[in-house]
């Protein structure tokens, strides 16, 4: 593999539950409970899980905008994990986001084209006619009109605010993108034009996406590789085809068998899993999985499965795939 | 065609307008369909296509104002139940047609326990003491699968996870074995697995029951594994409808076929990495300023002068597969 561009090791982020007059602590939210995961240069890296399985908290951890309890966040090789605010600064230039709202992440008050050209601002990159000419670029790059700059957010459809969203994004020229959800607000016709955008631009400027949705479909059409996240862990992570030729965790295998497919011939959907996600207050010990899972056994409700190579960079954290690399009970 | 008594809902050139300050814009436009006993109907499209509109105006739900129902008819086993007065419409709405919408928590009143919202829809239409309603409810909930159902009827909406809660919609909605169910979006707000769950479960109960089903999704793949027949809409009117297997094998409007192309499919393997989705330009037109002509040739490939200026009327192409495209034959050898 490439040079990563970010590490991230054992990611923990742990909210307190308070109740009662004291506000005394009743309960840990495990929302990151141990995630590692590297990204190379140029390479898209699909977070996938539903709700409340810590994607968007990994996301914001990656930036710092939300404080990790513990672990490590490695970008091009500095630790930058526990740097001041001012230490972070530079690091920041580096690494974007794009959220999944474009309603509620643009300033209504304020033009596009201050919107866009903003961040070069703040960090004095540019000014006066320079910062005009390199914002009109930006607004060219991701197929926006420079006769745009100057109308408001209302004054744009939804695929065309996410398109401003982008383009600060890239106005830094970041190595690290990270996605959260940006496609999920659109509209399917408008969806495949963003997603076609985001291509393009990492072909053109080869910066890495973590690429955080609940949309299997989107994140395999975007991904190079896939993790697959349940109540804050890890359970899968390969290259994506391998993913979905040859899921190997039993949650892997419910969430594919679990999106409808567009055609009336393929075979209907089974639910593979019942019941709902587990609350992440108190997550079941041992897998988390286990209480939903069909295969679960006697040792899944005691023994936390680690993450395991099991070949080709494809790694599980199933029991039942220890030593073999396989899922007997499904293979 | 179907037999008469077999039908279920009969709707004719249907037209809800919304009077806004930026002028009248007609959300639905001459929408024609039926829906047969134990049949499931999809009707797909964009946000502002109007397939919600729709739903709340079979449902005499249509905000007014800004909105009004200024034409045609909704036949719902042989009554207009757009001639009703409101208080022969109560009558109707809850007891022979059902509506379960896309987010349960702003459906469910939160301050009152999960089988008493029950019985009180079961206590509006039929004449049963409470206790009797209330063992009907805990049926009803037993029925949508929900572990536990005494207990849980006991409990308030924000006890219940967001699936168990769609599933009292669900029991609610069927409670007085309604003729038809219109299911608005009513897996958007859920998570994958949940959603497949739920699916599962409404065309069980449908099949059960033989209630006829409106189902309104943006989801292809939704349509795909419930539907039998399917509407595609576009800005306020159908310019699609056919049997689902016919729909997907070989649509016959470029705007079905674009939105076909435009979705990823999972699994995306032997493609190679990043391949370019096909899209479709431009955006949906705002339903003030519609063109005068087709409302998707703008963003159509194949739009001829015609295209901009006459509306192509629906036109059967065999076997009851209507499109309204002035390109259909087309539409197959060239996009």
């Amino acid at each position: 593999m490439t040079e990563a561009l970010l590490e991230v090791t054992d990611l923990t982020k742990h909210y307190p539950v308070r109740a009662g007059v004291l506000r005394r602590q009743v309960g840990t939210v495990h929302a990151v409970d141990g995630v590692s995961f590297s990204l190379g240069t140029g390479e898209t890296l699909g977070l996938v899980g539903e709700s409340g399985c810590g994607k968007s908290t990994v996301a914001r951890s990656v930036l710092r905008l939300v404080e990790p309890t513990s672990g490590q966040i490695r970008l091009e090789g500095e630790d930058i994990t526990h740097l001041s605010k001012t230490a972070l600064r530079p690091h920041r230039r580096s690494m974007q986001i794009v959220f999944q709202d474009p309603f509620a992440s643009l300033n209504p008050r304020m033009t596009a084209g201050d919107i866009v050209g903003e961040p070069l601002a703040v960090h004095g990159l540019a000014s006066g006619k320079e910062l005009e000419a390199r914002v009109a670029r930006l607004f060219e790059q991701v197929g926006l009109r420079p006769d745009q700059m100057q109308n408001f957010p209302h004054q744009f459809s939804g695929g065309q605010r996410q398109r401003i969203c982008i383009a600060r994004a890239l106005a830094l020229e970041p190595r690290l993108i990270v996605c959260d959800e940006p496609v999920s607000a659109l509209d399917v016709s408008i969806q495949a034009q963003v997603i076609n955008l985001l291509i393009d631009l990492q072909r053109q400027h080869g910066f890495s996406y973590l690429f955080i949705a609940h949309d299997l479909a989107v994140v395999a059409h975007i991904s190079h590789r896939v993790a697959v996240m349940y109540l804050g862990r890890i359970v899968e992570i390969a290259d994506k085809d391998e993913l979905f030729r040859n899921p190997r965790h039993p949650y892997t295998q419910a969430l594919l068998a679990s999106v409808p497919v567009a055609n009336p011939l393929a075979k209907k959907l089974v639910p593979l899993v019942d019941g709902d996600v587990p609350s992440p207050v108190n997550p079941p010990s041992g897998c988390a999985f286990h209480t939903r899972c069909r295969f679960a056994m006697e040792r899944c409700r005691t023994e936390r499965p680690a993450l395991l190579d099991a070949g080709d960079g494809h790694q599980v954290a199933c029991l039942l795939n220890e030593g073999t690399g396989r899922n007997n009970a499904v293979a | 065609m179907a037999n008469k008594s077999d039908l279920v809902l009969d709707v004719k050139n249907l037209k809800t307008v919304f009077f806004t300050n930026s002028g009248l814009f007609k959300a639905v436009d001459d929408l024609s369909f039926t829906v047969k006993r134990g049949e499931t109907l999809a009707i797909v499209g964009e946000s502002g296509c109007g397939k919600s509109v729709t739903a709340l105006s079979l449902m005499r739900l249509v905000p007014d104002p800004p909105g009004r129902i200024v034409g045609g008819s909704v036949t719902l086993e042989g009554t207009d139940l757009l001639a009703l007065d409101e208080a022969q419409m109560r009558a109707v709405r809850g007891n022979r047609i059902s509506m379960i919408f896309q987010e349960p928590m702003t459906s469910l009143n939160p301050v009152i326990r999960i089988g008493d919202q029950i019985v009180e829809a079961v206590r509006l239409h039929r004449n049963l003491s409470r206790k009797e309603a209330g063992e009907i409810a805990v049926e009803m909930l037993r029925l949508v699968r929900i572990p536990e159902p005494a207990r849980r009827a006991r409990e308030y909406p924000h006890q219940l996870s967001g699936g168990m809660r769609q599933r009292a919609m669900i029991a609610m909605a069927l409670a007085c074995r309604p003729a038809l169910l219109i299911a608005d979006e009513p897996t958007t707000a859920l998570d994958v697995t949940i959603q497949a769950q739920i699916l599962a479960l409404i065309l069980d109960l449908q099949r059960e029951l033989g209630t006829g089903l409106v189902l309104i999704t943006h989801d292809l793949g939704v349509v795909a594994q419930t539907a039998q027949r399917v509407i595609v809409m576009y800005a306020g009117r159908k310019v699609e409808e056919a049997g689902v297997e016919a729909l997907f094998a070989a649509p016959k409007h470029p705007y079905t076929r674009g939105l076909m192309a435009s979705i990823p499919a999972v699994p995306a393997s032997g493609a190679p990495a990043q391949a370019r989705l096909n899209e479709i330009p431009g955006t949906v037109p705002s339903l003030v300023r519609l063109p005068q002509g087709c409302a998707f040739a703008p963003r159509c490939k194949l739009a001829v002068k015609r295209c901009e200026a006459e509306y192509p009327p629906l036109a059967d192409w065999g076997g009851g597969h209507l499109a309204a495209c002035w390109r259909a034959e087309e539409v197959a050898e060239v996009a």
